[in-house]
């Protein structure tokens, strides 16, 4: 029997019973586009996860002062504040592997102006900050290195600080009052959104480096310095010249231990991308339970049909078919049915993804390679599915088969 | 001398019914040859159907030979009792029995699908070609609810001519049909007789084998009586009558 003929006797039979073959499919369907809908949320929570980590810097390195060790006890990290503005010039200078370095000076407390008042933390960074954190201006303009070494009295304003304290007008060129000191403001940061720990990125007010530390902190140490590196393959190197340059600038000797803790962000990146790759499997693997469910739903109405069907098969057996014309008949059938199945699930997903993408926070990511092999299950389902009914139909006898009522 | 189309020898069937067996057929001898339209005979239990799944390939001896169109059947695979089955019989069924939902066209075209000789290059013209022989040109389309007794059982008849068969096998072709309807198609059966394709009827009725040139009478699984009909039913002759009593009838009332 020709292909042409097996597919056309195939496909007569399909659409002869539409409803029932749309409801054989139906379990496909869903199958297959839950689980490409999973894998895709799976995927898309993935890569949230990596931008997020991404928008902190992918190539941040941040260097913290290292717990102070005195006679071999350790005084824990941060007891000891070393850090001076000449580390940072140091590395300026000196580093070969980093695009920017940036100190930055800690400070908080309540700010007044605009309608109100509001409590926030203020940074000291240098122009290099922004390049830093990969983060962006909506408006106005960041403060450059002479305002750094003039120590000028201006600042940028976080979203969420801009928001409070200006809720209708322009912050930009209005004056606030950090802890009384009167700054100018000159620029707003876009919006970054929340921490890795659910605080906002945004509640943030940054000023330059040296005017924070001497209006603000009242020349206390650094609290931390933190880097970019040229490209994230080259973090390993930059952080060793790193180590280095801060050594050298401790006037460590051999031996001592160092007295600061270089990070970077790519140990917190794997962790968080194992997680997400976990829920995608095991988001996937429940999904494809219900493909299996429905390669069952297959299996039990072609069961049926094969029944139903008894003297069709023995006319089929009268005028000549062989059995083995039966067999490929019904397992077409069935493959053909989940192939479509198998279709109709993926537009589905398709479907569900434009709406979750537009209409919901959950991001949802189809990849070709999940379509494929949602397809080529859907397929393996129909025949593995389809083979018991299809062997059952071409065993029947065709004398038995033209009598049964 | 014609040829023979159909030679069964010492051809016998025993069923086993749990320890009881049941000889349906006892060495039956029977020729036919080319031309020919018989009508096999015998109440029921007398092994007719037996001898016509036999003739048809559906079922396999128990012991004896059976020659079809030269072919000896007795060491046959289950494909090759199907190749014959699909280009020397054409069966018409007492249930007509057609693929329902599907249309005259596509049920009669369904011998052709199974062909493995490639014999028919077109099998939608040869299809049709078949439709029109048994006069149902107009109805093509049309599915077997759509269709009337009459009309389904010839389209059954056209399946069973459409791959050019040695024979057609009609078992009861009109046990589901009423007298006028069921002259009808033996009208169909003889014209298609008369360009050549042999015949075999399996009947009950002695007034529908009349319209065979000859009898077979099968009793008790062995053939008790083989002859030729000498006062041959015309059923073309059989419908002008019906039609005349039909008139009278009317003029009466």
């Amino acid at each position: 029997m020709r292909v042409k003929n097996i597919l056309k006797v195939a496909f007569r039979s399909i659409l002869k019973s539409r409803m029932r073959s749309l409801l054989t499919a139906l379990g496909i369907i869903i199958g297959v586009a839950a689980v490409v809908v999973m894998v895709a949320i799976g995927d898309g929570a993935q890569k949230q996860v990596e931008d997020q980590i991404a928008s902190l810097g992918s190539n941040l390195i941040v260097i913290t002062p290292g717990a102070s060790v005195s006679g071999g006890v350790s005084r824990g990290m941060g007891t000891f504040n070393r850090f001076t503005f000449d580390d940072v010039d140091k590395i300026k200078s000196e580093a070969t592997l980093i695009t920017g370095v940036t100190p930055v000076v800690r400070s908080g407390g309540q700010v007044i102006g605009g309608t109100g008042n509001w409590f926030t933390q203020i940074q000291g960074v240098s122009p290099d900050y922004l390049e830093i954190r990969s983060w962006k201006l909506s408006t106005g303009e960041f403060f450059t290195e002479r305002d750094v070494l003039a120590r000028s009295k201006v600042c940028v304003l976080g979203s969420e600080v801009a928001k409070n304290l200006f809720p209708n007008d322009d912050p930009i060129g209005q004056q606030i009052r950090i802890r009384n000191v009167p700054f100018k403001i000159i620029g707003v940061l876009t919006e970054k959104g929340q921490t890795s720990v659910g605080t906002s990125n945004d509640d943030i007010i940054i000023a330059p480096s040296r005017t924070v530390h001497e209006r603000l902190t009242g020349g206390r140490f650094i609290s931390s310095i933190q880097v970019s590196a040229v490209s994230p393959s080259q973090i390993p190197r930059a952080k060793e010249e790193l180590r280095q340059i801060m050594r050298d600038a401790h006037k460590l000797t051999q031996g001592e231990d160092d007295d600061f803790t270089i990070q970077d962000q790519a140990d917190l990146a794997t962790a968080a991308t194992e997680t997400s790759k976990i829920l995608t499997i095991l988001l996937g693997s429940v999904a494809g339970v219900s493909l299996i469910v429905g390669g069952i739903g297959i299996m039990n109405i072609m069961l049926v049909s094969v029944t139903e069907r008894t003297r069709e098969i023995g006319i089929r057996l009268s005028i000549g078919a062989r059995s083995s014309d039966i067999l490929i008949q019904f397992l077409t059938e069935a493959i053909v049915l989940s192939l479509a199945g198998g279709i109709l699930g993926v537009a589905l997903s398709f479907g569900v993804a434009y709406i979750l993408n537009n209409y919901s926070n959950q991001v949802a990511n189809i990849q070709p390679e999940i379509i494929i092999l949602a397809f080529g299950f859907a397929g393996a389902i129909g025949i593995f599915f389809g083979f018991y009914p299809a062997r059952k139909a071409s065993k029947l006898n065709p004398i038995d088969a033209l009598r049964y009522e | 001398m014609a040829k023979n189309i159909i030679r069964t020898s010492g051809l016998s069937k025993t069923y086993s019914i749990g320890e009881v067996e049941v000889h349906a057929l006892r060495k039956v001898d029977i020729k036919i040859d080319e031309g020919e339209f018989v009508a096999i005979m015998g109440a029921s239990g007398s092994g007719k159907s037996t001898l016509m799944n036999l003739l048809g390939c559906l079922d396999q001896p128990t012991s004896g030979e059976y020659f079809i169109d030269g072919h000896n059947t007795s060491n046959f695979t289950q494909n090759e009792y199907a190749s014959i089955r699909n280009q020397k019989i054409g069966f018409v069924f007492q249930g007509f029995n057609l693929l329902s939902r599907t249309t005259a066209l596509e049920n009669v075209e369904l011998p052709l699908l199974y062909d493995r000789t490639h014999r028919f290059n077109d099998p939608v013209k040869k299809a049709t070609e078949a439709l029109q022989r048994v006069g149902l040109g107009d109805r093509m389309h049309h599915v077997p609810s759509q269709l009337s007794g009459g009309q389904q059982q010839r389209v059954a008849i056209a399946r069973a001519l459409v791959n050019e068969p040695a024979l057609i096998l009609a078992d009861e072709p009109t046990g589901n049909l009423d007298s006028r309807t069921s002259v009808e198609v033996f009208s169909v059966f003889q014209e298609l007789n008369e360009e050549g394709i042999t015949i075999i009827l399996v009947t009950h009725e002695r007034d529908f084998a009349l319209f065979a040139k000859r009898i077979i009478e099968l009793r008790d699984g062995k053939v008790i009586k083989d002859f030729a009909i000498k006062n041959r039913l015309e059923a073309k002759e059989e419908i002008k009558k019906l039609k005349e009593d039909s008139v009278l009838q009317d003029q009466e009332n």
